[in-house]
């Protein structure tokens, strides 16, 4: 067998066919299993993705028109926020993490389950009970801030922005203890013979992730809490008129915010060290700079938040080291990009839809990467900052990048998780749709912020209409996509054909044992032996 | 795209433009080795993989490679800054003062309107104010923005280079009627500039309560909605915006919530002024989401707003 790990093959039923103590849905929710945690996360935040999609959908038609289109200025408001909030903190932000994480975190590392497994349970209640609460807040008339919740507007508007904030407080709570339980499960679990520098790519993604998760969200908790504080009881620490300090907001909120644009995407950067890999038949390119650099920007990437707030007034010594920090990261974001494209180099390539993502991802990747360094110079972000350049620029990174990671990482997952294959037509069809829309959409938009249009305007004036037109037909493009793609995606969890248990000869260790995995993933716990990526010359000739 | 009316236009520009070349170079580069290596080395074409797990040359060429390229970009970067941040200390100052939703321009001799008018050729420096909540005072074509603070005067300054009239949004979110927040700045010649400059101290609260007594009450009416902010919420037209409209309030019959009770009340004199002076005392039914916010109104100026509000029928 060409495993680079000794693993018996198991004939135990498998985790989707297990019945514990409880039965029907009981078995689910209530269950400790890390697998199952990561099918309920997906479930909800896809519901959730879902939503907010349609919510993206009515803001570029409500722009299809100047003056009123489909809906009033409060309500496009509370449309985009919303639609911010969903993104964020129910979608992106679990992510990659809390869905893959889960589920392939354990395997990847020859491990029976995460360390914690009922606060992993716990986390996943957290996110149940957050999002509930959000939900709460739209029906009792949802903040109409924007997913930032500036003050003093946060703590003056009379929409229901206590309960908005609260359910990003609660989700805050369920990324910490996902943080905490991974960060322990990276040092304590390893199987024998899994060195630091054994662990596949995505297991260092998440690793840097977790520190992020438990270091910086804490802040944002604090800072949320403060909001709250302040609407009920009007403590004054950033409303100016009680004599406290809005610039001060900013900084805590983003002292977070920035890093959790990290917290976003090195899980995604992760699944691409997966994808290259596997599908060009060759072991990755430069591992330790990609492992280095996943650790480097989650380090350097604490340190710049003041790019956000270059014209808000903070200081000019202020505005002038942040930029010269959120240059830095720019580097091992680079090395990346490099080795990912080095592995290719004579491959023997393979080109199936998660390889397609993964280019796709390296694609969006690198024009939100280079818009992020025009962001990143004061004087060019002194124009374009808060105008549809920046929306343009960070959709690139988190849905032209994060999210098609991650809808790779579907692809790519598919058949372990599931034990079944996807369509392939359909998805094909999906992907270019997806593609064509993204662009036309978002680059539109970087355009139009160039030339001056500010975000969340609910209306626009002339000289931006054409490109108006073009970003909202680009928007139908994308979204057939999406639904498509969706759509093919839960035929194929019931429907598809059979899958192998390798079927795109992977070489880390949920490639060594069956699809769908079984309950505890390996009867024995297995000798690790080699590096991650190590192809055989045998699988390379079959 | 790269049009534009200030000294700060071909720094901002020219940095934007480095950054943009030396990024389609690399992107070029990205997107043609990756698919280029994906048809070249397609499985079909090469079944012989060459195994690597790295290059320390390369590694190192492609660190230090970008490192310098950012650098660079940070450098160009920074000095436009630092002319942003350079006031000429002969710079004409006048202040900007966002509130919910609108723009007010105060000059020196204390003239106030809702339209910015400058030099061209002399160096200006606004003032950034709020009232109220964060705004943002943004002048596309000159390249500047800077946030309105409430508690915080700063500053933002400009040159122009060319007559003309140029859009000024606010582009830090601020609520319902954000993107109607929407301002023009005009650059005349610097004669024309000093002809209308001595013009406008005739309407500066400085010249007395401009008018007199032969002037007919009610005729500052249109100015002073305007520059106190009100037209942003009002229409002067039946149309219902953020608050109800003027048209033809006076003498009607309102809803109003008055503690938490609804009740009717006609819209007389004294219900105007109340309206204005405590607009939380008796709230129209249908606008309460709203804060309507206190404007400083001298008794004059009350009275010549309630007197234009009673012609709009
Ligand atoms: C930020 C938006 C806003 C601004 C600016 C504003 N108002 Fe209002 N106004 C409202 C709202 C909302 C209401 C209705 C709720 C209430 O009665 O408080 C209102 C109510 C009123 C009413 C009562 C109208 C009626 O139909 O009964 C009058 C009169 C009025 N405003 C006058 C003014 C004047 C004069 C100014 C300028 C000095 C002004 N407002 C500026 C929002 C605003
Ligand atoms: C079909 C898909 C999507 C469409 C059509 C869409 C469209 C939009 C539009 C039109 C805006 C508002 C621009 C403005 O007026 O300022 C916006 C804002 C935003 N979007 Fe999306 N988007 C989509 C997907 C996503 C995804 C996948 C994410 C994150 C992972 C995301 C995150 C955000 C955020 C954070 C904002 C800012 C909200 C705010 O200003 O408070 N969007 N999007
Ligand atoms: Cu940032
Ligand atoms: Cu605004």
């Amino acid at each position: 067998m060409a495993s680079h790990a000794i693993v018996e093959t198991t004939h135990e039923e498998n985790y989707l066919q297990y019945k514990g103590r409880h039965g029907g849905l009981w078995s689910w929710i209530f269950s400790t299993d890390h697998k199952r945690i990561g099918i309920l996360y997906m479930i909800g935040m896809f519901a959730f993705f879902v939503v907010a999609i349609t919510l993206g959908l009515l803001m570029r038609l409500e722009q299809l028109t100047m003056g009123p289109t489909i809906m009033q200025p409060s309500t496009y408001n509370k449309v985009f926020t919303l639609h911010g909030v969903i993104m964020i903190f129910l979608f992106i932000v679990p992510g990659i993490t809390a869905t893959f994480g889960n589920f392939f975190l354990p395997i990847q590392i020859g491990a029976k389950d995460v360390a914690f497994p009922r606060l992993n349970l716990f986390s996943w209640w957290l996110y149940v009970i957050g999002a509930v609460t959000a939900l709460v807040a739209v029906f009792t008339g949802m903040a109409d801030t924007g997913w930032t919740f500036y003050v003093p507007y946060s703590v003056r508007t009379g929409t229901n922005v206590t309960l908005a904030v609260l359910a990003a407080f609660i989700l805050g709570f369920s990324s910490i203890l996902t943080g905490l339980n991974f960060v322990t499960t990276v040092h304590r679990m390893r199987a024998p013979g899994m060195g630091w520098f054994r662990m596949p790519l995505f297991v260092w993604g998440l690793y840097a992730t977790a520190w992020i998760q438990v270091l910086a969200t804490p802040v944002v908790g604090i800072t949320l809490l403060l909001i709250i504080l302040e609407r009920t009881l009007g403590i004054g620490i950033f409303d100016p008129a009680l004599g406290g300090d809005p610039i001060l907001y900013q900084h805590l909120f983003w002292i977070y915010s920035h890093p959790a644009v990290y917290l976003m995407v090195l899980p995604g950067m992760g699944v691409v060290s997966e994808i290259i890999p596997t599908f060009a038949r060759r072991n990755i390119f430069g591992y330790k700079a990609i492992a280095y650099s996943s650790v480097g920007i989650a380090l350097v990437g604490t340190l710049v938040w003041g790019h956000h707030m270059y014209t808000s007034g903070q200081s000019y010594t202020a505005a002038v080291v942040f930029s010269f920090l959120t240059f830095l990261v720019a580097i091992p974001t680079a090395i990346k990009v490099f080795n990912w494209v080095a592995t290719l180099y004579k491959g023997s390539i393979r080109v199936e839809l998660p390889l397609l993502y993964a280019m796709a991802f390296i694609f969006h990747f690198s024009i939100g990467g280079f818009t992020g360094l025009m962001n990143a110079a004061i004087s060019v972000d002194v124009h374009i900052h808060d105008t549809y350049f920046v929306v343009g620029h960070f959709h690139y990174t988190m849905f032209g990048g994060t999210v098609f990671a991650m809808f790779g990482a579907l692809y790519y997952w598919l058949p372990k998780m599931f034990g079944r294959m996807y369509g392939q037509k359909i998805g094909i069809t999906a992907f270019v749709l997806q593609v064509i829309g993204f662009n036309m959409l978002y680059f539109t938009m970087m355009v139009m912020g160039y030339m001056g249009m500010p975000r969340r305007y609910y209306d626009h004036l002339p000289q931006f209409h054409d490109g108006h037109i073009i970003a909202t037909v680009g928007s139908w493009f994308l979204v057939a996509g999406l639904f498509l793609m969706i759509g093919n995606l839960v035929w194929s969890v019931f429907k598809g054909a059979k899958a192998e248990d390798n079927p795109w000869g992977g070489t880390t260790l949920e490639w060594q044992i069956p699809s769908p995995p079984p309950l505890e993933n390996f009867d024995k716990i297995p000798q690790v032996e080699r590096g991650p990526y190590e192809h055989t010359p045998v699988e390379v000739s079959k | 795209m790269f049009s534009g009316s200030s000294t700060f236009v071909s720094e901002v520009d020219q940095a934007f433009l480095f950054i943009l070349i030396i990024s389609v170079i690399f992107f070029l580069g990205i997107t043609f080795a990756m698919i280029y290596f994906v048809v070249r080395y397609h499985h079909k074409k090469n079944q012989t993989v060459s195994q690597s797990s790295g290059n320390l040359t390369l590694e190192l060429l492609w660190t230090v490679i970008p490192t310098i390229l950012v650098l660079g970009m940070f450098y160009y970067g920074f000095i436009g800054y630092r002319h942003m941040k350079t006031i000429p200390p002969d710079a004409l100052e006048i202040q900007a003062l966002g509130r919910m939703w609108s723009w007010l321009y105060t000059y020196e001799n204390g003239y106030q309107t809702d339209t910015l008018t400058v030099p061209l050729g002399k160096p200006v420096k606004i003032r950034v104010e709020s009232a109220d909540v964060l705004h943002s005072f943004y002048i596309p074509a000159f390249r500047i923005k800077q946030d309105a603070v409430p508690g915080m005067k700063n500053y933002v300054w400009f040159e122009a280079t060319e007559t003309g009239i140029f859009d000024i949004f606010c582009a830090e979110y601020c609520g319902d009627r954000h993107s109607y927040m929407l301002s023009l700045v005009k650059v005349i010649p610097q004669e024309e500039y000093a002809t209308w400059y001595d013009g406008t101290a005739q309407f500066a609260p400085a010249a007395g309560p401009a008018g007199d007594a032969e002037r007919k009450p009610g005729s500052r009416g249109p100015m002073l909605v305007k520059i106190k902010g009100c037209v942003a919420c009002h229409s002067i037209d039946g149309a219902p915006l953020v608050g109800p409209t003027f048209k033809g309030v006076f003498g009607h019959q309102v809803t109003v919530i008055t503690d938490g009770q609804e009740r009717e009340i006609l819209a007389d004199e004294e219900y105007l002024r109340r309206s204005i002076l405590e607009p939380q005392a008796d709230r129209v039914k249908g606008f309460e989401n709203i804060p309507m916010p206190l404007q400083n109104l001298t008794e004059d100026e009350l009275a010549e707003i309630i007197a234009y509000i009673k012609e709009l029928q």
